[in-house]
């Protein structure tokens, strides 16, 4: 520690002397119209050139991932940082091989997403102990690593919750939800996040809710099944727009758009978002905003890379702004993205 | 043997009629119309592929690279249609994919004598590893527009019967007659019974196993199109499923040996129905999704059991690499 003191005494010294130069070069320089030389440039080039930063998405071929990865890349390529991928393609154990690998592959930075809170988080926090610095997107780890960069699903829960039971108001106030994976983070906070909304409106019965494993599939057999025992639900929080295409099929196939309000959530997509927004699909889609989450992303990497802490010292949580997309924004440019412009 | 067979499909049908009607005295809102046509229509796709393994169960063989040839051409279609190619180029595209993935399959297990499990199982991963590097961008394929004209196999209802069951009940007809009044149909048990009997006599026996892929990978490819037309996308994630099982478990569980040569279309037909009643009642229970597959398992292990008591390997026909 005392170490580190004096280095960071001298580099202030440095620092000053330098200020001090300059202070005086600047009068010279300005008097004959030329540029000056910015001095924190080169060390900001420097501490990220040719770094490496490793992704292991939950899989490669869903919009979330590519909007990310394509964000990150966009902004960090062009200063010589090297990317390395390792597509879990939704199977847990190879995500866990492939972080595991990373560990002594040692890349400068792993920015990952969980498949549930338990798998990765002893791997992140090794990862860490090891200099890796670990950046999580959107689905967190149990353990705490240096960022985390994603919606906060219990705001999520709350906010689908309300809208659900505010379009529930004089109706039969049976609503039925739709989770992703049990034990996903994703899933299981933002059902958190509902049962908290839920505990204050004892007048709303929830007749259903059952994980449908970010399955569109699933989730209109599901949805199919209750709405047949339930023609008067009112309403269907559902965990992933991703999914709940196969939640709305159901609902239109039951001639039911319109009176079962369906909130969803997502990326915000042009796609998945705001055309099925727009189309009436879904009712409302809140957006986590995949762009801005990559910028959040590729922020916390220049400053993990610059600032010189030590990895899993200094942890940070980044939550997104959710965008609520409903008919009245949903055809306003820029709410949504589209993938290949990002 | 035929009073064993006899026995099996009649337990299981015990059993769906038992079940049946335990939920519908026990369950309120199971037993009406409207519920059991979403019941219905809630199998229909695996009721489609289950007649398709049926076939090549009873041939002897297990297609296990079914859900990939589900996913990937009618991915495909849809796709190629998205990206701006005529629908004619598309579908033509999709079909020749199938059928050439067919023939692959059989032309393995017939000629290269691979067995069909090891066959099937390499060749759906490879199937399913093409679409997701060669065709998909993302792994939810939006239904096109241009497309809606021949959606109406999969969207809407004909007096009140969903689409997705009538084509479960096209499949029932197509593949009773093929089986029952076709030489295809005679050979197929014939070499399912007995295949070095069957080609001692003079079935061809090795086109008869390339037919009998190419026409499971034909029917999935045709249960992928009725999906995606119902849901509106077709969501490619689904080869990483546990679908697979729960169409052997319909296969098995209606009594079609897989020992090969026993079985019909009316054993698939009462394997859909139990899972089916089984599904929807777990669903208006409100089951977990865990405790949906549990129960699955155990019954689909049951099945197995009862299988191997009542159609024991046949010791002078059994092969290695038979299931």
């Amino acid at each position: 520690m005392s170490f580190n003191h004096r280095r960071h005494l001298s580099r202030l010294l440095a620092g000053g002397i330098l200020c001090a130069g300059l202070a005086a070069g600047a009068g010279q320089a300005l008097a004959q119209g030329k540029g000056l030389d910015e001095p924190f440039r080169q060390p900001y080039l420097k501490a990220l050139e040719g770094k490496t930063v490793a992704y292991v998405p939950l899989a490669m071929n869903v919009d979330l991932m590519q909007g990310w990865y394509a964000g990150l890349k966009k902004e960090l390529e062009p200063l010589g940082v090297k990317f390395v991928l390792r597509d879990a393609n939704w199977s847990t154990n190879a995500g866990a091989q492939a972080v595991t690998t990373l560990l002594s592959e040692k890349p400068d930075v792993i920015v990952v997403q969980n498949p549930d809170v338990q798998t990765y988080a002893k791997l992140l926090q090794r990862a860490e102990a090891s200099g890796i610095h670990v950046v999580q997107i959107n689905m967190r780890s149990s353990y705490n690593s240096s960022a985390y960069v994603g919606a906060d699903w219990i705001e999520m829960g709350e906010k689908q919750a309300a809208a659900v039971i505010n379009a529930c108001k004089g109706k039969s106030n049976k609503i039925a939800i739709m989770q992703g994976q049990l034990s996903a983070a994703a899933s299981a906070y933002t059902l958190t996040g509902v049962e908290n909304v839920l505990a204050k409106h004892p007048e709303i019965k929830v007749v259903s809710s059952q994980a449908a494993d970010w399955d569109a599939t699933k989730a209109k057999g599901i949805a199919q099944t209750v709405l047949k025992q339930h023609p008067d639900l009112c309403g269907i929080i559902g965990f992933w727009d991703g999914m709940d295409v196969g939640t709305a099929a159901a609902i239109q196939e039951a001639g039911l758009t319109g009176k079962v309000f369906l909130a969803t959530s997502g990326g915000g997509e042009q796609t998945r978002s705001c055309d099925l927004v727009k189309s009436g699909a879904f009712d409302v889609d809140f957006s986590y905003d995949v762009p801005s989450q990559a910028g959040s992303m590729v922020t916390m990497i220049k400053w993990l890379l610059q600032s010189g802490v030590k990895p899993g010292t200094a942890k940070g949580s980044i939550y997104t702004t959710l965008i609520p997309i409903t008919k009245e924004n949903a055809s306003l440019p820029g709410t949504c993205w589209s993938l290949g412009k990002s | 043997m035929s009073s064993a067979r006899l026995s099996q499909q009649t337990i299981v049908f015990g059993i769906f009629i038992v079940l049946f009607l335990v939920f519908s005295l026990l369950l309120p809102g199971f037993f009406s119309a409207s519920n059991i046509v979403a019941l219905l229509q809630n199998v229909a796709i695996l009721g489609i592929l289950g007649l398709g393994m049926a076939i090549v169960v009873i041939g002897r063989g297990i297609d296990i690279s079914m859900i990939a040839a589900l996913a990937v051409p009618p991915g495909l279609v849809l796709q190629m249609v998205n990206d701006g190619y005529p629908v004619s180029v598309s579908v033509a595209a999709a079909l020749a994919l199938v059928i050439v993935f067919g023939l692959v399959n059989g032309w393995l297990i017939a000629y290269a004598e691979v067995p069909s499990l090891f066959t099937t199982l390499a060749s759906g991963l490879f199937l399913a590893g093409l679409g997701q590097v060669a065709f998909f961008k993302l792994d939810l394929v939006p239904w096109p527009p241009q497309l809606d004209a021949i959606a109406g196999f999969g969207r809407g209802s004909i007096v009140g019967i969903p689409m997705p069951v009538v084509m479960f009940g096209l499949t029932i007809l197509v593949c009773a007659f093929l089986l029952r009044y076709t030489r295809f149909g005679t050979y197929l048990y014939a070499t399912g019974d007995n295949p070095l009997g069957a080609r001692t006599i003079g079935i061809p026996t090795r086109p008869l196993i390339l037919r009998q892929y190419v026409f499971a990978a034909l029917i999935a490819a045709f249960a992928g199109m009725v999906m995606a037309a119902s849901i509106g996308t077709m969501q490619t994630r689904i080869y990483n499923s546990t679908m697979i099982y729960d169409v052997i478990l319909v296969v098995v569980l209606g009594g079609i040996g897989l020992s090969g040569g026993r079985g019909g279309v009316l054993n698939a037909v009462t394997g859909t129905l139990l899972i089916g009643t089984l599904l929807n009642g777990m669903t208006i229970l409100d089951m977990s999704y865990s405790a949906q597959n549990l129960i699955k398992g155990v019954i689909l292990l049951i099945a197995i059991l009862i299988d191997s008591v009542l159609n024991p390997r046949n010791e002078e026909t059994a092969q290695q690499g038979d299931i």
